[in-house]
């Protein structure tokens, strides 16, 4: 009744299967694949979509990081890491360099990737048009027809009634010229980072049933209109209490002895690397 | 430091793995997996048609493992199940082949082959049964000794006899239309994500696999008013089906060579339905169509309400949620449902603060066109 599990968990029928849809979706920048998402041994809308392609695409040499919220500690996180060395015994590593996949739930490390490596998105909701029409049926349809005015009228509703596009994580994109795009539930901040990647990004939503990709070297657009440009997240005048970086995404912390708000690098990697580098010169210094 | 640690994760979840441990050890019972197995067949049978995977050891296993909760276990078995290949389709199951244990009609008092009422709670005062605080294997052994005595006094058929389906009784009356068998094979919803319209094949597969609340809730919404299906049962059958496989490799096929691979427990139902159709001259008349609900094992409120249901999104003119099949179809899978909902307990700190940035931004906004 026992049974060994196999090496990355699927059988190879089910990894042949994902990786069909992972090559169409490459073909296709931006263009939704619908696969037969299979169900995990973690919960449906924890990552199951990212998973699966992790476990397709991974091999015995690959080094794997993990990072969710931008920590490689979250609970998440740890929980993917885990099962995925568990079923394949591949290293696992915190430095973003050092990975070949990384999987992600909300966030684009901080460190530029490299055409070397590939980073795995996990998607919720991977219908950018969702919000404005609830059926498939119908979103399908608008997607073939190159018929996004739902989404440019939301943007500029948005505009009329607050003066400014009000979109938070997950602000669409336009791939390669051609489809609207949910760019995973990334902040703002992270969408100039798809653009032009060395890397190649794949975006997995598992209880949606799609694979979508943005191959390397891709334009990626952040959608906008010319008098109201697209902005970020602003952290001006903000610096990490730890390290000391700017020009990063923060997260915003209460110090718990003075009350007051302080911020902390959101990518926790990139922090401490940060950190060994500052302490690295400092003991280099003093023994100058 | 503040709630976003850099370090430590692992070992808070270890350490939560280890307190859930504790939570099922603390009050030293073991319950065994065969006690489930004999003892929950309720559970077992619900929890088998919600993983779609028929197995009642491995359910029963599950069930120990999630200490009883159904959403836990039969995720438990879908993600056990991902892990099988699967080889064989089975061929088509022919119902009234069926060895029955229970059939009933709402329909008809004086069906062919008889009401055969079988092992229900239907007709039981729900009041707690405080003996079974005393229960012992003595009595327990005594009691079905009995029972077997009583059986042998009763007159057995000689022949093994099959019931016919209610339905073909009446179509044969004229009171409903024959349809050709529709024998094109079936998708695999387990292979191929749904694709809108879907196929009634499709719809089938996702309806016998749904939760049994959520079915049942959307069957109840439809009779009372958010649909148009309100349906008369015309036959609740359950009872054990065999199962055939044709060999891989023969070319040729006959019935005779297939392979018999065991049996399960399913319930059938089949809902009669009132319809208005226009007829040739144009004119609204009533028309009986069928509802049709299967599932695993016994599992009559969920099978009723999958009739119920399956006729819904056969009419998707109608404008209520229940007959919408994106509505319907995408919402009744446990794991999905379950697991969605469940995400909101994962941090959302990256979203929530692009959120706070937004919402700051806008309020500077407005203040300024104030002043």
């Amino acid at each position: 009744m026992k049974a060994k599990t196999h090496f990355a968990f699927f059988d190879e029928g089910s990894k042949k299967e994902i990786r069909r849809a992972i090559m169409k979706a490459v073909a296709i920048p931006g263009y939704q694949v619908p696969f037969a998402s299979r169900e995990m041994p973690i919960a449906r809308g924890w990552g199951t979509g990212g998973l699966q392609i992790t476990l397709s695409i991974i091999g015995k040499t690959d080094v794997l990081k993990v990072i969710d919220q931008g920590a490689d500690e979250s609970v998440n996180a740890v929980n993917i890491k885990k099962l995925v060395q568990e079923t394949t015994g591949v290293e696992l590593t915190d430095q973003t360099e050092d990975a070949d996949i990384i999987q992600s739930r909300h966030r684009i490390p901080e460190v530029a990737l490299t055409k070397e490596q590939i980073i795995v998105l996990q998607v919720p909701e991977p219908e950018p048009l969702r919000k404005v029409e609830a059926r498939e049926y119908i979103t399908k349809r608008m997607h073939s027809e190159d018929d996004y005015s739902g989404v440019w009228l939301m943007l500029f509703e948005q505009i009329m009634k607050y003066g400014k596009t009000a979109t938070a994580a997950d602000h669409p994109v336009y791939v390669n010229q051609r489809y609207v795009m949910a760019p995973s539930p990334i902040p703002r901040f992270d969408n100039a980072k798809m653009h032009q990647s060395e890397a190649l990004i794949l975006l997995g939503a598992g209880r949606e049933k799609k694979i979508y990709a943005v191959p390397p070297y891709t334009n990626v657009e952040s959608l906008a209109f010319e008098d109201y440009p697209f902005t970020v997240e602003s952290f001006e005048g903000e610096h990490c209490h730890l390290c000391g970086s700017t020009e990063i995404f923060l997260d915003e912390l209460i110090d718990h002895q003075t009350g007051k708000t302080i911020y902390q690098c959101n990518d926790t990697s990139y922090c401490m690397d940060q950190l060994n580098k500052k302490e690295e010169a400092e003991v280099q210094t003093s023994y100058a | 430091m503040g709630y976003v640690p850099v370090k430590g994760g692992t070992q808070a979840i270890e350490a939560s793995i280890k307190r859930l441990k504790f939570e099922r050890l603390k009050g030293k019972e073991i319950i065994e997996i065969n006690t489930v197995m004999s003892t929950m067949r309720a559970m077992v049978d619900q929890l088998m048609s919600e993983s779609s995977l028929y197995s009642p050891y491995l359910a029963a296993l599950a069930i120990k493992q999630a200490e009883g909760s159904m959403e836990e276990a039969v995720f438990l078995m879908r993600a056990h199940r991902s892990t099988l290949p699967r080889p064989y389709y089975s061929q088509t199951v022919e119902s009234e082949t069926m060895f029955v244990e229970r059939r009933i009609s709402a329909s008809f008092k004086d069906i062919p082959g008889g009401q055969l009422l079988g092992a229900t709670y239907d007709y039981t005062h729900r009041l707690l049964d405080f003996d079974l605080i005393k229960e012992n294997t003595e009595d327990n052994m005594q009691w079905l000794q009995n029972y077997q005595e009583e059986l042998q006094n009763i007159e057995k058929l000689e022949e093994l006899m099959y019931f016919p389906k209610v339905v073909d009784y009446l179509r044969e009356e004229g009171l409903f239309e024959k349809h050709e068998a529709n024998n094109t094979p079936p998708i695999d919803i387990t292979k191929q994500s749904l694709q809108f319209p879907t196929t009634r094949s499709e719809r089938l597969q996702v309806l016998t696999r749904g939760q049994t609340g959520a079915v049942t809730s959307l069957g109840y919404a439809s009779l009372r008013g958010y649909g148009q299906v309100h349906p008369t049962v015309g036959e609740v059958r359950v009872g054990a089906v065999p199962i055939y496989v044709e060999h891989p490799n023969e070319t040729e096929q006959s019935k005779e060579e297939e392979f018999y691979i065991g049996e399960i427990t399913v319930t059938e139902v089949e809902s009669f339905v009132p319809t208005k159709v226009k007829n040739e001259n144009n004119e609204y008349v009533l028309e009986f169509e069928i509802g049709y609900g299967i599932c695993y094992g016994q599992n009559e409120t969920k099978a009723i309400a999958m009739s119920i249901l399956d006729q819904c999104l056969e009419h998707t003119e109608s404008d209520f949620p229940t007959h919408d099949e994106e509505f319907v179809l995408l919402h009744i899978d446990s794991v999905e449902s379950t697991g969605f909902i469940s995400h909101l307990k994962l941090p959302h700190y990256v979203t929530f603060q692009s959120k706070l940035d937004s919402m700051r931004q806008v309020k500077k906004g407005v203040q300024k066109i104030e002043s």
